[in-house]
């Protein structure tokens, strides 16, 4: 498995393209992740909290209705949604969580889209008894209301972000500059493995266990290893994450699924390797949806998680090194593949999941029943269930859940 | 283009600007707007009257959508400049008429991106045919600067590197040493704002380490918008950068009014460079 050179690259992707005030503190962070990560002792902490806290492992699950017919490849689901706050975010949060605490660091901040991050974060603050900040775009406060309330509820402040686009990347470019002000005393929760080095590296790093789990679960199931593992990608720690696991398993396909929006074609996408050029956004480059004058695109997904003009820069590297594929999924396929999951499997998948399922069922019949598929299913679609309802027409009477 | 004017290298420019300021006994006040705020026309014309007022150099923003180092003050004048269509060669010729009309040396300040998607070596020819002494670009790392400082080498551009206070002091030596036209010493932490003042003991103490150790000019910026606080820079450093509180100064209005505020709040500070005697 790569580890970034020195200067933080994946081939050319990566670096620190940072405001000087913060390089000290990625210094900082460097050398606390390169002790920690040497650290027996760090790791055992890590490890507990999965599994007493989190829930670990995850179970795989064959996904036995999904794909009809008997002439398709067989597809497994691994149940990140089944994590604690219902989603693999918490993985990275358990880790960067005990990090903040090693380094003295007495707050967290964090930024959110859709409030998964935000949530993850927001959980192991209370758990380890950390404050949080946590920064929002206002569009996304506002189309994320539930989010917002667990937030609270979970004792951390949330701030909308009125800048730009009011959504994901200002809410980033928003806890850089909070960072920035305040850099002593506190730790920055990115949530992807996006960012400056050392985050892409180390968010991968807590996101690996996706992939080491589920290579030996499938191993022990089916004794052999899946022809194929797809995850959907917009930042991309989910996919790094299970990617980690058979990266130098040379024969196991690794497919990126970007969300498409209405078209990879269209204005309305947030497909930055299918559709992007190479760029430096929140302190790395890599690819980027952006104008020729090196603007930022606005972007377009049905699913909040997916909806960022960015990507972390070790999947750019995966791309151009050939080791990974990336395609993607309109807002339509991913849809009808998040019913389909809810009716067949009794799964209700998050909608950024739902684009990997939906190009999972694809590739299902092109591989035929030799194929063993393994799709990581990201996160649960609760989230999700309002958004589709408004989508469909079906008025929600009351509060979402009772 | 015009020969008269950009005749000097960006980095003589520079240094005899400085020399200028110092021999009339006062530190350099170098103010910012951001290009094509509230418009090209209007900040063509606020950028003249800054000169004329006596400004010893100018920092015109190539406005930027992400702009991580900066405050809601010029990430707003970024979006107004941004909404009017305002692109890199809009301002790039902003410059090029500014110093036709005798504009003092003129930086421009652009996050990294869009330098790169222009191209690096086509950006400072831009610049060089345009007169402008170089370029601030606040999200460039050291460890990341010698392509551009290359580039900007060959038409003698400058290339002010940042030096922020959490710096570590050697590092803020060999960030010096790469620093052309002038080391930018940030006052303070966090982004530009007028909200929070520079922390002058800071800047007292990191300038009196600094000097033995480097030859470099030094400008301080971020957070400067009284006249006390440019009087308290300008004891220490060869000049004070002012850019929040004077893009605040004409925020919402155009034309005529803009370029009155940005002469007048420019006016209220230029007093205050004067370095006292000591006593």
């Amino acid at each position: 498995m790569q580890r970034p050179d020195a200067r933080g690259y994946f081939g050319v992707f990566g670096g620190k393209f940072v405001p000087e005030v913060l390089a000290e503190a990625l210094a900082e962070l460097e050398r606390a992740v390169e002790g920690a990560f040497a650290d027996g002792a760090f790791w055992r902490e890590y490890q507990a909290l999965l599994r007493d806290y989190v829930g670990r492992p995850s179970p795989i699950t064959q996904a036995s209705r999904l794909l009809g017919g008997e002439r398709v490849a067989r597809l497994l689901l691994k149940r990140e949604d089944l994590n604690h706050t219902g989603a693999h975010k918490i993985n990275n949060t358990v880790g960067q969580g005990l990090l903040a605490i090693r380094m003295g660091k007495r707050r967290l901040i964090a930024e959110t889209g859709a409030g998964q991050h935000g949530v993850a974060t927001a959980t192991i603050g209370a758990k380890l008894g950390l404050p949080v900040d946590v920064y929002m775009g206002a569009l996304d406060v506002e189309r994320q209301s539930l989010n917002v309330y667990v937030m609270k509820l979970l004792g951390a402040r949330v701030h909308p972000v009125t800048s730009g686009t009011q959504t994901l990347k200002d809410a980033t470019n928003e806890a850089f500059r909070q960072w920035a002000g305040r850099v002593e005393d506190t730790f920055y929760v990115i949530g992807s493995v996006v960012g400056a080095h050392p985050y892409p590296y180390m968010v991968r790093e807590f996101q690996k266990v996706i992939g080491s789990e589920a290579r030996a679960q499938v191993l022990e199931r089916y004794q052999r290893l899946p022809s194929d593992v797809i995850a959907c990608v917009g930042g991309g720690s989910n996919a790094m994450g299970i990617f980690s696991g058979f990266i130098d398993d040379r024969d196991v396909k690794l497919w990126g699924v970007e969300a498409a929006g209405h078209g990879l074609q269209s204005d309305d996408t947030a497909a930055t390797l299918g559709a992007g050029t190479v760029g430096i956004l929140h302190g790395s480059r890599s690819y980027l949806l952006q104008t020729p004058e090196g603007q930022v695109r606005n972007t377009h997904s049905i699913s909040a998680g997916l909806d960022y003009p960015g990507v972390g820069p070790e999947h750019a590297f995966l791309k151009d090194s050939g080791r990974a594929f990336y395609v993607s999924a309109t807002d339509e396929e991913a849809v009808a593949a998040f019913h389909r999951c809810a009716e067949r499997e009794g799964i209700v998948p998050a909608l950024e999941s739902a684009h990997a399922l939906a190009f999972a069922e694809r590739l299902a019949s092109e591989r035929g029943p030799d194929g063993l598929l393994l799709v990581c299913l990201s996160g649960r679609g609760d989230k999700d269930t309002r958004q589709i309802a408004a989508l469909e027409g079906v008025e929600l009477a009351g509060a979402a859940w009772r | 283009m015009a020969v008269t004017a950009s005749r000097l290298g960006g980095i003589e420019q520079l240094e005899s600007a400085f020399q200028k300021a110092h021999a009339d006994g006062r530190g350099a006040l170098i103010p910012y707007v951001c290009g094509g705020d509230p418009n090209l026309a209007t900040c063509a014309a606020i950028v003249d009257a800054l000169g004329a007022a006596g400004a010893d150099a100018i920092e015109i923003g190539i406005p930027y959508g992400d702009p991580l180092a900066d405050g809601p003050t010029i990430a707003a004048a970024a979006q107004r400049a941004l909404e009017c269509g305002t692109s890199v060669d809009d301002v790039v010729g902003l410059a090029a008429g500014a110093r036709e009309r005798g504009a003092p040396p003129l930086l421009l300040f652009t996050y990294l991106n869009p330098v790169v998607q222009y191209g690096v070596e086509r950006f400072a020819a831009a610049l060089a045919a345009a007169g402008a002494a170089g370029a601030i670009v606040p999200d460039l790392p050291y460890e990341e600067s010698e392509a551009l400082r290359r580039a900007f080498h060959r038409w003698g551009l400058a290339l002010p590197l940042l030096v922020a206070p959490t710096t570590p002091f050697e590092r803020a030596v060999a960030i010096a040493e790469r620093s052309d036209g002038f080391v930018y010493l940030v006052s303070r932490l966090g982004v530009t704002s007028a909200a929070h003042g520079p922390d002058i003991a800071w800047i007292g103490e990191r300038i009196a380490r600094l000097r033995p150790r480097t030859a470099r000019r030094i400008a301080v910026g971020f957070g400067i918008s009284r006249p006390d606080e440019v009087r308290a820079v300008c004891r220490y450093a060869d000049g004070a950068i002012v850019g929040s509180a004077l893009v605040d100064s004409y925020a919402g209005t155009l034309g005529a009014q803009a370029v009155d505020r940005a002469r007048a709040f420019l006016c209220s500070l230029r007093a205050a460079t004067v370095r006292e005697p000591e006593s």
